[in-house]
């Protein structure tokens, strides 16, 4: 069973708007889908149990039958008795009701159908777009009002595939032909084989760029045997599930962060288990934004360490992707926030982000002015993935009890610690590894809740700064590697 | 019977405002006409039956009964067992329902109640417009600064 249900608000009293709503035939004067329509057998508009005969504009021909008409409740319901698209036991209801506060209209127009195996996507997008939404459209232009934004519009009038019937699905993809410069990527063709058991299929609609990407393509990490597929993250819809898949549907809007590489597609087969759905208020675009640095920051801050109200953190590179979502997920925890970063500019980005003491490392010894804004104190936290440059040094800045957060190493691999050394201050150190903490499909669901919640809440803000078209992924990773890029980087199929 | 009917338009997406509303103790978080609140007998605020009592910021004390709640409606029932307000038989509805154009949601809080006839149009305008609107407008406004 596919259940449809659109709303919208129309700016004008429900009386107006119902007055055009409620006759059963006056659909053909303000549908834009509609051509001509008359009720059988001279009948009135609002009678119960009336059939309307009507032709739609693509010459489609239709019987439907009015099963309930409420003048004191603004609404009816009724059913397709004959249609050559199937929709099958088609019940559909439409009802206004008062905005009080601003005397306008609320318009609800929902149904319940069946459809042939396969067809669930694409006859849900046609009755919601191409019947409902279409008629909000008209009745908000008769009243003078331009039309609303709506979140999925673009997902939903695209003319790739929307949905798959159990066959190999062929796409385009970015492959590594061997390890190298940018120039080894290609793009080729590929095949998304059908979904088998744990398995879900996907058509991409944004792809995230990511440092990591670069290391897959050189093969300086050892993530892609080529030819090979690079990309940890994107954002897409469900094309269709293998056995034993729950909690995901054909249709459903979703986002990954994780291995195995292979996001750099139109479409892909992949484990389902760590794919989570996307809540309305998360855009794909975001989602393949964010998902990676996102995760990253909610389990740095709430799971490798609780970081909370009067703690003081030191984030090393600010400025950068993660640094900035530290800086502005702490201060809202209640943190205070001390960063490095290489340059003033950067200093203002990280300030910007919620950094209360931006350090220009290259000008001022950071462990000295940590001392100083701490009153000697040191910092309860320090967020490392700079590494060899920074390692020892970030102990220094650390608090008695303190602890020490290396999660990657940017500049260089980490010489060997003594840890008995550790002793003086009671340090704590950790090394997490992004898998370990997002491997795991009930934990995903429950650091991305965290992170959409912050990210409608304002809390986290990321900046989409450049968008590239997926066949143009070798040009994306020449910005990413000549430094030309700020903030996120997109790759859309 | 009088019947009161308010509803509006709050632009955040239904589940959050539910997030907000569905807690019945919670009305102090985001109502401003209410000054404090607690569930008698130490029940949790999501139990059918159980009764939030509640200080007003102008100090009167009520109490009231959650009838039903459903995560799945986006909708919470309640009745007034002792008020100040002279109303006898009142049920009141809070329900949200998603706006698909603009991801918004539209609320509707609707009441009726018994009261003496001569205090009905004083009492639609205190409940329709100082609790129901009033708790909207906060509503608004706390989603608003997102």
């Amino acid at each position: 069973m596919v259940q449809v249900r659109r709303s919208t608000v129309i700016d004008a009293p429900v009386d107006q708007v119902w007055a055009v709503l409620r006759d059963f035939n006056g659909h053909e004067r303000w549908h834009p889908a509609v051509a001509e329509s008359r009720i059988e057998d001279g009948r009135a508009g609002d009678e119960t149990g009336c059939v309307r005969r009507f032709r739609l504009k693509d010459g489609a021909e239709l019987r439907e039958q009015l099963l309930r008409h409420s003048d004191r409740d603004r609404s009816f319901s009724y059913c397709i008795l004959e249609s050559p698209i199937p929709l099958i036991d088609y019940v559909s209801t439409v009802s206004v009701k008062p905005v009080t506060d601003g005397d306008r209209t609320y318009w609800e127009w929902s149904s319940n159908f069946a459809v042939p195996e396969g067809r669930e996507a694409e006859l849900a997008a046609l009755v919601g777009a191409g019947i409902y939404e279409a008629g909000f459209d008209a009745i908000q232009s008769m009243f003078g009002q331009a039309a609303a934004p709506r979140m999925s519009a673009t997902a939903r009038t695209r003319s790739v595939p929307t949905q798959a019937d159990g066959r190999p699905l062929d796409g385009g993809a970015v492959v590594v032909e061997r390890y190298g410069g940018p120039d080894v990527l290609r793009w080729e063709r590929s095949t998304a084989m059908p979904p088998g058991p744990g398995e879900v299929r996907l058509r991409h609609t944004a792809i995230g760029l990511n440092y990591i990407d670069v290391y897959a393509r050189t093969g300086y990490y050892p993530l892609i045997e080529p030819p090979g597929v690079p990309g940890m993250e994107a954002a897409g819809v469900v094309l269709d599930i293998g056995p034993g898949v729950h909690g995901l549907l054909p249709g459903d809007r979703v986002a990954y962060a994780c291995p195995p590489c292979g996001a750099y597609a139109e479409f892909r087969t992949m484990k389902a288990d760590l794919v989570v759905p996307l809540p309305d208020y998360i855009g794909d675009r975001l989602a393949a934004a964010v998902m990676l640095k996102g995760m990253s920051a909610e389990f740095l801050l709430h799971r490798v360490h609780a970081v909370g109200s009067g703690d003081t953190i030191l984030v090393h590179a600010a400025a950068g992707g993660v640094g900035q979502l530290l800086c502005q997920w702490a201060r809202q925890l209640g943190a205070t926030v001390i960063g490095t970063v290489g340059s003033l500019e950067k200093a203002r980005i990280a300030r910007a982000a919620g950094c209360a003491y931006p350090i220009v490392y290259t000008e001022t010894d950071f462990v000295g002015r940590v001392m100083e804004i701490t009153g000697g104190r040191g910092c309860d936290v320090v967020y490392d993935a700079v590494g060899a440059d920074t390692f020892m040094k970030s102990y220094e800045a650390l608090a008695t009890r303190g602890h020490l957060v290396s999660f990657g190493q940017a500049s260089g691999p980490i010489p060997p610690i003594d840890i008995a050394g550790f002793v003086a201050k009671s340090a704590k150190v950790s090394r997490p590894n992004f898998g370990h903490y997002t491997g795991m499909p009930g934990e995903v669901r429950s650091i991305t809740d965290r992170l959409f919640r912050a990210l409608a809440d304002g809390v986290l803000q990321v900046e989409i700064a450049q968008e590239y078209p997926l066949r143009e992924a070798a040009e994306a990773h020449r910005a990413l590697e000549s430094r030309r890029t700020t903030g996120s980087t997109i790759l859309v199929p | 019977m009088v019947k009161v009917y308010t509803s509006s338009v709050i632009d955040a997406p239904a589940d959050r405002v539910w997030a907000v509303v569905r807690d019945f103790n919670a009305l102090p978080n985001w109502h401003p006409a209410i000054r404090d609140s607690r569930i008698e007998g130490n029940h949790p605020s999501d139990k059918i039956g159980c009764v939030r009592n509640f200080n007003l910021k102008d100090g009167g004390n009520i109490r009231e009964r959650l009838l039903a709640l459903s995560d799945y409606d986006y909708s919470c029932v309640y009745s007034i067992l002792e008020s100040p307000m002279g109303v006898s038989n009142y049920v009141a509805t809070l329900k949200l329902a998603p706006i698909t154009d603009g991801n918004r949601t539209f609320a509707e809080w609707s009441a009726e109640f018994d009261c003496d006839p001569d205090r009905a149009s004083a009492l639609v305008q205190t409940v329709g417009q100082g609790v129901f609107q009033g708790g909207f407008d906060a509503l608004k406004r706390a989603f608003g600064r997102r």
